[in-house]
């Protein structure tokens, strides 16, 4: 692997600007003449706007500007999209209502945009947004899914009678019925999936600059996936024509898929930028990124698991209900469907399976995926179902999980995925080991004594990432391919810049790829840089997310640097007068095998730009791009095991340990690896612990809109995690590579609330499992 | 935040002489800065008072302790002066929020704010200490007048901080998990004279509080013990979304017993 190559535990080439505060996000970037945008907010859940007069605010100090919903119509400028149609299963398409960019009649939840104020200061547009009176007149409202969808409820859109936006179902229902009929036992539950707010460190931010002189248009925004800004804001929403917008997505700070989604400000931005002859920046605060950044989860479903008398799973029945929001942001639809209730075997062989997904319109932000995207979810939903079985069959977690988990490969689940690859007791085996299983009946009691409840609970997880096979997904409802580019350009001193269409924000690109072509050609990452999120230097991707960069995005740099090498070779052995066969790359040489000659990686690039002596009819230069499109998903598994301590007095759960035993496939940097494994675990525990969005039912307000209310991880509320891997390669991409981004968000929560039903002896919690609602669990009389 | 004039008073005379109904004094602004950046509150002008020389330092004389209304947390955390006679008051100032919190926030500020879930009424009420202001001396029973509420009359200054070190006191608090804040805090103290006085934060509808059946059960055994039979009343209790107030009793309970440990 070499002291950089795949493998390798290299410090992170990018940390140095970002913990020394040189970033370049968004937010820093400046051009002349640049005016400030601040969006008035609609302060009701569901009203009609009667009015809206701007006569005062537009005279005072400062202000270039006031644009409403009016304007963009009069403009043309299109409608937000959801990209990914589903069918119900009656066979019509989803009930899809309009989400304005600014709404200019019905505003839907607390934080829909109705006008943009532009300024030469934030402070004055703030000013002026005081000064525009709107006219509201409120209507009844719905907050949560299940009230959206009762008889009576408030319409929200037109198109949406009900509120239902799709009644949607896989697998086979029938044969699932009949395995409950004749089971020999079964666990039924009700779970719920708490909403959760995103928070990304870095709020999201947009620069609209149109330049009237070349009819030419740029936007810096805060996105994960710039090209496909520029396709749907070009394609759909008719801001500027794809050839004459460029869309830079600089630094990002975190974005855990909340920022795929092209939102209404940065569409505005750049509408206003043109309307108003200024460039235009926008800056998310904190409370508007509560109220406005697509949400995460909140599912309520029921589940049926058939057992038969050899505690083998026979059936599973699932009806979920999904609250989307207000409005259906752009992949909202996949979320509870084809990225949750096709991952509903988990690991277990599971001959029937069948699962309902009703998705419902209600006056909350719009939800999408978030770090995990329907298979937390899905996870949570199964493995709450299998430590409850266990708990019910009288048989340890463990076994139950052994005496059904899917043990030869591929494996057809009934819910359309195949799985590729897998060892699931091997990764079983290494956590409990890691955990001291077996000695847990001594911590528990030695917590006793010190008047502690203490508890054990594990989680099994399966996900899917790598996505995904263009033909396949599209087959599916997406509305675009999800392939990735790469291209490799080695200058003529040999140095190497690599372009690809994924983009870091926060997973270390700079140095995971540069690793790759390090390991390839034994060159230092330092001579290696790779190019990212700037549709003028990269010609078209897909961006980063679904733990997508390396089983997608390095595969496609695999592939351009084998035309590189293949080049290289050519010009070597033409130097060196060998037969390119013969040519090996070492240590930044191309040698030919078994004899002392060489030339230096730099003296074939130099060769190959001065063209002095090459091979009859080869070109100069050496560059080569390159699309891959995934054969499968990439499936990556494992097991997590969570020992927590309750307090009885005061119901606070501490966890004490954590142990993740997780199956990536190929590794290229384990330092990054682990990184991701701890992140995504603390967002799990987060989700199970501690957070939870939580919208008034009477009012719509969203109670939880700050860190007062809204309780995110702090550094004292989680353990050291004791973390491992195992490893089975992935044998549909070159590296085998399978994806480490959300798999510590999918396996925690369930590990975490089964610890504590044990600990507590009482499995009716729902998440997140707060001091307070442990505490009235252990007091019933309360 | 709106535009706003920023004094920078040299002395109280200088302070209190600056002050108006439109303006505010400025102590270590850890609420009302945010505040202000919320949009939430508008003051004309800001007075601020951390360079006050009167009202700064912390003085100990025997069981007597003077604590400059400009002192911050971090500053009480840290003297040794104080833990030598109070050590419950020096650890109530370490838990105050976070290190950027402590080094800005003072106790004038805390107090004058009076916060329901803030940390030091419940030690201040305890201890019966007297609030010394600009013009007068006022008992801790009668400063802390309710939620957010008051003795102090409009540009009144409150300058200092004056106790009387206790025999025994203890303070336990269970944090709000988002916002840190107490969801309850329970400060416990036998004063020099043997009476017992028990303070709670966090919990009570209209702010801090004394509980006079736990006073009347510790007068005579003043440890966690004498709780076991006392149940607290929740109907006068907070309940919002982190906790209702069955569940705020409870831990008024919780927190006496551990406060009355720590107390030794």
């Amino acid at each position: 692997m070499g002291l950089e190559g795949i493998g390798a535990r290299v410090a992170r080439k990018e940390d140095k600007r970002f913990i020394t505060g040189k970033g370049r996000y968004t937010d820093d970037m400046t051009v002349p003449g640049m005016k400030h945008a601040h969006f008035l907010r609609s302060p009701h859940a569901h009203a009609r706007i009667r009015s809206i007069d701007a006569s005062a605010a537009e005279k005072m100090p400062g202000v270039v500007g006031i644009l409403n919903g009016r304007q963009l119509t009069e403009d043309a400028i299109g409608n937000l999209i959801c990209g990914w149609m589903i069918h119900s299963k009656d066979g019509s398409p989803m009930n899809m209502g309009a989400w304005r960019p600014l709404a200019s009649d019905v505003v839907r939840y607390v934080g829909d945009a109705v006008a943009v104020i532009i300024a030469d200061t934030k402070a004055q547009a703030r000013d002026a947004a005081e000064a525009v009176v709107v006219d509201y007149e409120t209507l009844p409202l719905v907050t949560s899914a299940a009230a959206a969808l009762e008889p009576g409820a408030p319409q929200i859109h037109p198109e949406a009678k009900g509120n239902l936006i799709f009644d949607w179902e896989i697998g086979d229902a029938a044969a699932t019925d009949a395995a409950i009929a004749a089971a020999a036992h079964v666990t039924e539950m009700k779970i719920i999936n708490n909403r959760l707010v995103p928070n990304p460190m870095e709020p999201r931010a947009a620069l609209g600059v149109y330049d009237e002189a070349e009819d030419h248009y740029t936007v810096w925004t805060t996105s994960q996936n710039p090209h496909v800004a520029r396709l749907v804001m070009s394609a759909f929403y008719n801001v500027a024509p794809e050839n004459k917008l460029r869309v830079i997505a600089p630094d990002v700070g975190g974005g855990f898929g909340s920022k795929i989604y092209i939102y209404p400000e940065e569409i505005v931005c750049l509408w206003a930028s043109k309307r108003t002859g200024v460039p235009v920046k926008w800056n998310s605060d904190r409370t508007e990124a509560f109220l406005t950044d697509a949400h995460g989860r909140d599912h309520v479903s029921t589940v049926k698991m058939a057992f038969d008398a050899n505690n083998r799973i026979t059936g599973l029945k699932v009806d979920t209900i999904a609250n989307l929001g207000a409005y259906m942001s752009l992949f909202s639809s996949a979320v509870p469907t084809y990225l949750y209730a096709t991952l509903l075997s988990g690991q277990y062989d599971i001959p029937s399976i069948h699962a309902n997904v009703r998705t419902v319109y209600t006056n909350t932000a719009p939800v999408d995926a978030y770090r995990g995207a329907g298979r937390p979810e899905a996870t949570y939903l199964l493995e709450r179902t299998m430590e409850t079985a266990a708990r019910e069959l009288g048989v340890s977690p463990a076994e139950l999980r052994r005496t059904n988990f899917i043990r030869s490969f591929p494996h057809q689940t009934p819910v359309i995925m195949n799985y590729d690859a897998g060892d699931y007791e091997a990764s079983l085996d290494a956590a409990m080991q890691a955990a001291d299983y077996a000695g847990f009946p001594g911590r528990k009691a030695e917590a006793a004594s010190r008047g502690k409840l203490r508890g054990i609970g594990m989680s099994c997880y399966i996900e899917a990432c790598g996505i995904a096979p263009s033909a396949a997904v599209g087959s599916l409802g997406a509305g675009v391919g999800l392939w990735e580019s790469a291209e490799v350009r080695v200058n003529a001193v040999g140095t190497i810049e690599v372009l690809t269409g994924s983009h870091s924000h926060g997973q270390g690109h700079e140095t995971t790829f540069a690793q790759l072509v390090s390991d390839r050609f034994g060159v230092g990452i330092d001579s290696v840089s790779i190019v990212h999120g700037d549709t003028d230097k990269v010609q078209m991707g897909m961006g980063t997310y679904g733990s997508r960069s390396g089983a997608v995005g390095m595969s496609a740099v695999v592939k351009a640097l084998d035309k590189v090498e293949a080049k290289a070779k050519k010009i070597a052995a033409h130097l060196m007068e060998a037969d390119e066969s013969d040519i090996v790359i070492e240590n930044g040489e191309l040698k030919v095998a078994g004899t002392d000659k060489s030339v230096p990686w730099f003296q074939m690039a130099l060769a190959a730009y001065t063209a002095h002596n090459l091979p009859a009819g080869l070109e100069p230069g050496l560059k080569e791009g390159a699309f891959y499109d995934p054969s499968n998903f990439t499936f990556p598994a494992g097991c997590y095991i969570c020992e927590v301590e309750v307090d009885p007095d005061t119901g606070k759960t501490e966890v004490v340990q954590f142990v993740a035993s997780d199956d990536f496939g190929k590794i290229i940097n384990p330092m990054i690896v682990e990184g991701q494994v701890h992140g995504g675990i603390a967002q799990g525990i987060g989700q199970a612990l501690l957070e939870n969005a939580y919208y008034d039912p009477q009012t719509g307000q969203l109670l939880t809109a700050s860190y007062m209310d809204y309780t995110m991880p702090r550094a004292d509320d989680l353990p050291s995690y004791k973390v491992s891997t195992t490893e089975t390669a992935c044998p549909s991409n070159p590296l085998g590579i399978k994806g480490c981004g959300e798999a510590g968000a999918i396996g925690s929560p369930p590990a975490l609330i089964n610890a504590v039903t044990d600990a507590i002896s009482n499995n009716n919690l729902t998440m997140p499992a707060s001091p307070h609602r442990v505490w009235e669990l252990l007091n019933p009389a309360h | 935040m709106y535009a706003t004039n920023y004094h920078r008073a040299s002395s109280v005379e200088e302070a209190v002489g600056l002050a108006s109904e439109d303006a505010k004094y400025l102590a270590g602004g850890q609420t009302l800065i945010p505040t202000m950046k919320q949009r939430l509150a508008a003051p004309s002008d800001l007075i601020d008072l951390r360079h006050v020389a009167a009202m700064q330092g912390i003085k100990v004389e025997g069981d007597k302790v003077r604590i400059g209304a400009a002192v911050t947390h971090a500053e009480v955390a840290a003297s040794a002066a104080v833990r030598g006679v109070c050590a419950a008051l020096c650890d109530l100032a370490a838990h105050i929020g976070d290190p950027h919190v402590r080094h800005m926030g003072t106790i004038g500020g805390s107090i004058a704010n009076n916060d329901p879930a803030a940390d030091y009424p419940a030690a201040l009420l305890a201890l019966k200490a007297d609030i010394i202001t600009n013009n007068r001396r006022i008992g801790a029973d009668e400063f802390f007048a309710g939620m957010f509420e008051t003795a102090l009359d409009e540009g009144e200054l409150v300058t200092a901080v004056e106790l009387t070190a206790p025999a025994k006191a203890g303070y336990a608090k269970f944090r709000n998990p988002a916002s840190r804040y107490a969801l309850t805090g329970v400060f416990v103290a036998r004063l020099g004279d043997g009476s017992v006085r028990v303070a709670v934060t966090g919990a009570g509808s209209d702010g801090v509080f004394r509980q006079s059946e736990m006073e009347a059960a510790l007068a005579s055994n003043f440890s966690a013990d004498a709780l076991s039979g006392i149940s607290v009343d929740p109907s006068n209790l907070m309940a919002d979304l982190h906790a209702t107030a069955e569940y705020r009793a409870n831990l008024v309970k919780v927190m006496a017993k551990r406060a009355l440990i720590a107390a030794g």
